[in-house]
């Protein structure tokens, strides 16, 4: 862990962007299953294809939604397999393009670190050693 | 009426019985109780996510100890009649936990300071007790040396915020609530004396009922019906390790609040706590996390759980509480603008009470008696010191 990843602890989440208004009660259709349900999208968390389809159906309509949902991406590697192919599955399922979507949101720490780590700041000499 | 903000949009604007602004906790679980009365409701959510501020962002305590003597009775109601069937109730599973929850004390003055908190506790019936450096490490063994004691109180627990927000969001959408996101709310305007219309981005959306659920944006929203609540924003902090082996299931805190949290069901602990410097961290907006709060949440952590010294942190984030002038929410119906109900400024402990709530906002909102008193939460309570 580099000094410089441990600094990275700002998520700059300010969101700037107006999102088009969206009416949740228009209909999805019936969801269909398919052959591949079981394919497995998040290998951390064990979130297959199956799983997000019905999550989009069940009103989940970001991928914030279907993050805290499900837990996809929000394992041990915060989502870098698997986001860009939730991204798709997601907006198939909607009708949308990926691009449509919001934003995957990245948080602190860049990669998991150990409390000793992340908290061991101040016995490096203060906050001037930072 | 045209709004020029909406030309070349598709016009949303419609009528419901009830219009509720905000679709956090408090909004979805208000939503959910009025469409179980049978009310149409339509719910306007200025985010492009259901739950995107403190509903997402809490750390999920299903806590009675340590309220305001004014909030206890809510929680406790919660506690007893709503969190232990909510799961089947919503047909998802919420995480509720009820093991407990234990406030550690390092020094005689944390004793003291939790000997206040069990006893007010007790007054108001809460089962609440002090426990011994030896029956403290008999229920969490995990727990440091410098630990000398704590408050205990059995019935309190955790859940999962975002999935229980979610639950509530989904229920309420079965249940034929039309939630609209991503809609920016301009102002309530009353006709003929009464709230009810909602002027937005996208369109007005007129209810015989308005029922603002908005948190910190709620004082803007209550200002153009001439209404202020006193609340303000504090940005506070938390993190999530990832899963670690089971350790112990109840909630922790400290009586010096350097932080608190739990393991979730997913085996990760969530933790919140704070720097001292967050009177300023939020001043720029947004929802950032700063680079010396998290590093100061561990080292307090490791202090009282050692063995977490080695557990990783995978995130961290931030979110905003609507911090209320004397500390306990207002949820209250407005003599000035009949048809508004106000349910705001929760100061960072509306989750564990959201069940309750949005029965309470519900029934307000229909005229029905209330299942618990609600006087306490006026939103016309607050006076001058002269």
């Amino acid at each position: 862990m580099s000094d410089e990843a441990v600094r990275m602890t700002t998520n700059g989440a300010s969101r700037s962007f107006s999102p088009a208004p969206l009416d949740r009660s228009r209909g999805l259709g019936d969801f269909v299953p398919a052959p591949d349900e079981d394919v497995l999208v998040c290998r951390c968390e064990e979130v297959t294809k199956g799983d997000i389809r019905r999550a989009v159906h069940d009103g989940m309509y970001t991928m914030t939604e279907v993050r805290r949902y499900l837990r996809v991406g929000m394992g041990l590697c915060q989502g870098q397999s698997c986001t860009k192919l939730v991204r798709r599955i997601m907006a198939a399922e909607l009708g949308v393009s990926p691009a449509a979507l919001d934003a995957e949101t990245s948080r602190a720490p860049m990669r998991p670190v150990e409390m000793r780590v992340l908290g061991n700041e101040e016995a490096a000499g203060g906050a001037d050693a930072r | 009426m045209t709004d020029t903000r909406t030309e070349g949009v598709e016009a949303l604007g419609s009528t419901a019985d009830v219009i509720v602004v905000g679709a956090g906790v408090i909004g979805c679980a208000t939503a959910y109780n009025l469409a179980l009365r049978g009310r149409s409701v339509v719910v306007l959510e200025r985010d492009e996510s259901i739950g995107n501020g403190g509903s997402s962002r809490n750390g999920g305590g299903v806590r009675q100890s340590g309220r305001d003597a004014r909030e206890l009775p809510l929680a406790m109601y919660a506690v007893e009649h709503l969190w232990p069937s909510l799961s089947e109730e919503l047909g998802a599973d919420v995480e509720y936990v009820k093991r407990g929850n234990l406030r550690l004390g390092k020094t005689e003055h944390h004793l003291e300071v939790l000997r206040g908190l069990a006893k007010t506790g007790r007054e108001h019936g809460l089962d609440m007790r002090m426990l011994s450096t030896d029956e403290v490490r008999e229920l969490n063994p995990f727990l440091s040396d410098e630990v000398i004691g704590a408050s205990w109180c059995p019935t309190d627990g955790h859940a999962n915020p975002l999935r229980t927000t979610l639950a509530f969001y989904r229920r309420a959408r079965e249940l034929g609530v039309r939630f609209v996101t991503g809609v920016d709310v301009l102002g309530v305007r009353t006709v003929r004396g009464r709230a009810r219309q909602v002027v937005t981005s996208a369109g007005v959306f007129e209810g015989d009922e308005v029922v603002l659920a908005a948190g910190l944006g709620t004082r803007r929203l209550a200002a153009s019906v001439g209404i202020d609540v006193p609340m303000r924003g504090l940005l506070i902090e938390a993190l999530v390790t990832e899963a670690e082996p089971r350790m112990f299931p109840q909630m922790l805190g400290t009586a010096d609040a350097d932080f608190y949290g739990h393991q979730t069901e997913h085996g990760s602990f969530v933790f919140g706590g704070d720097s001292g410097l967050e009177e300023s961290n939020g001043y720029a907006g947004g929802v950032p996390t700063a680079s010396i709060t998290a590093p100061a949440i561990c080292r307090s952590i490791m202090k009282y759980v050692p063995r977490l010294a080695d557990a990783k942190i995978v995130r961290t984030w931030a979110g905003w509480e609507d911090e209320c002038a004397d500390g306990v929410p207002v949820i209250s119906t407005v003599d000035e603008v009949p048809g508004l109900t106000l349910a705001c400024a929760f100061t960072g402990h509306g989750f564990g009470i959201s069940p309750i709530v949005g029965r309470l906002v519900a029934e307000l909102c229909c005229g029905e008696k209330t299942t618990l008193d609600v006087t306490a939460f006026r939103y016309d309570r607050f006076r001058a010191w002269a």
